[in-house]
């Protein structure tokens, strides 16, 4: 199956682009597409240990099913609201 | 209220419209635009959102607030954009019966929406540097973004 991946803040300006498309197996999960990822956009291998997948608009684990035509998105750890982000 | 907009945000009316007569206490929270983070100096803030999922992550919140505090209105508004040093980037207001019900509903929306909620910052610096603010990726003072490998 065809999976469409919306990237956004360093994961777009690393990749170069706002969206990716990578073939999956038909039952794959997000480590899978964590992997597929990799392989089609080197420059984002780096960053996607602190990336976490958004299936649908909601966190998933590699575990996830990716169910057909669901929507996926690579969200780099979150910096909204005011204050940098909690550095720790 | 839930909203990501580019528009400027007016507090003021947003705080209005959590106000309620079974309300003994209003909370506002402001995020702004900061000049100086250590000895660097912003120029400006981009920010970003996945917007639809930012959304639903804002609803969840406002939802769990609710389970956790009598809350009466309860608002959550974010900019997305450029802003200027000052300008304000997120307003949350909340409305309970009694005041450390709003502050502490308040205060928890605020930490919480900076864990979860996909909006990101982006430094402009004075010296036209530009850096992603993703925490656990920028080492304080490293002015990277602490994704090259080690050495």
């Amino acid at each position: 199956m065809l999976a469409i991946v919306r990237l956004f803040a360093i994961a777009r300006e690393r990749a170069g682009r706002a969206v990716i498309e990578v073939e999956l197996a038909d039952g794959a999960n997000v480590g899978d597409l964590k992997a597929a990822l990799a392989c089609e956009v080197p420059s984002l291998a780096l960053l996607l240990p602190t990336i976490r997948i958004a299936v649908n608009s909601d966190y998933a684990d590699d575990n996830s099913p990716i169910p057909p035509g669901a929507d996926l998105a690579a969200i780099p750890p979150v910096s909204g609201g005011c204050e940098p982000g909690i550095r720790r | 209220m839930i909203e990501i907009t580019e528009l400027p945000l007016d507090h003021a009316a947003i705080t209005d419209s959590v106000r309620s007569n079974l309300a003994g206490a209003v909370c506002s929270f402001l995020g702004t635009v900061r000049e100086m983070t250590g000895e660097r100096r912003t120029a400006m803030l981009e920010y970003e959102a996945y917007p639809e999922m930012a959304l639903k992550k804002m609803a969840e919140l406002e939802a769990e607030a609710r389970r956790r505090w009598p809350i009466l209105e309860a608002a959550l508004v974010h900019r997305v954009g450029t802003l200027s040093l000052g300008e304000i980037s997120i307003v949350i207001a909340v409305s309970c019966p009694h005041r450390h019900q709003a502050i502490d509903a308040c205060r928890w929306l605020i930490d919480t929406f900076k864990d979860v909620v996909p909006v990101w910052k982006k430094e402009v610096w004075a010296d036209g540097t530009e850096e992603w603010v993703h925490p656990g990726m920028n080492p304080p003072g490293s002015g990277g973004d602490g994704l090259e490998p080690p050495l």
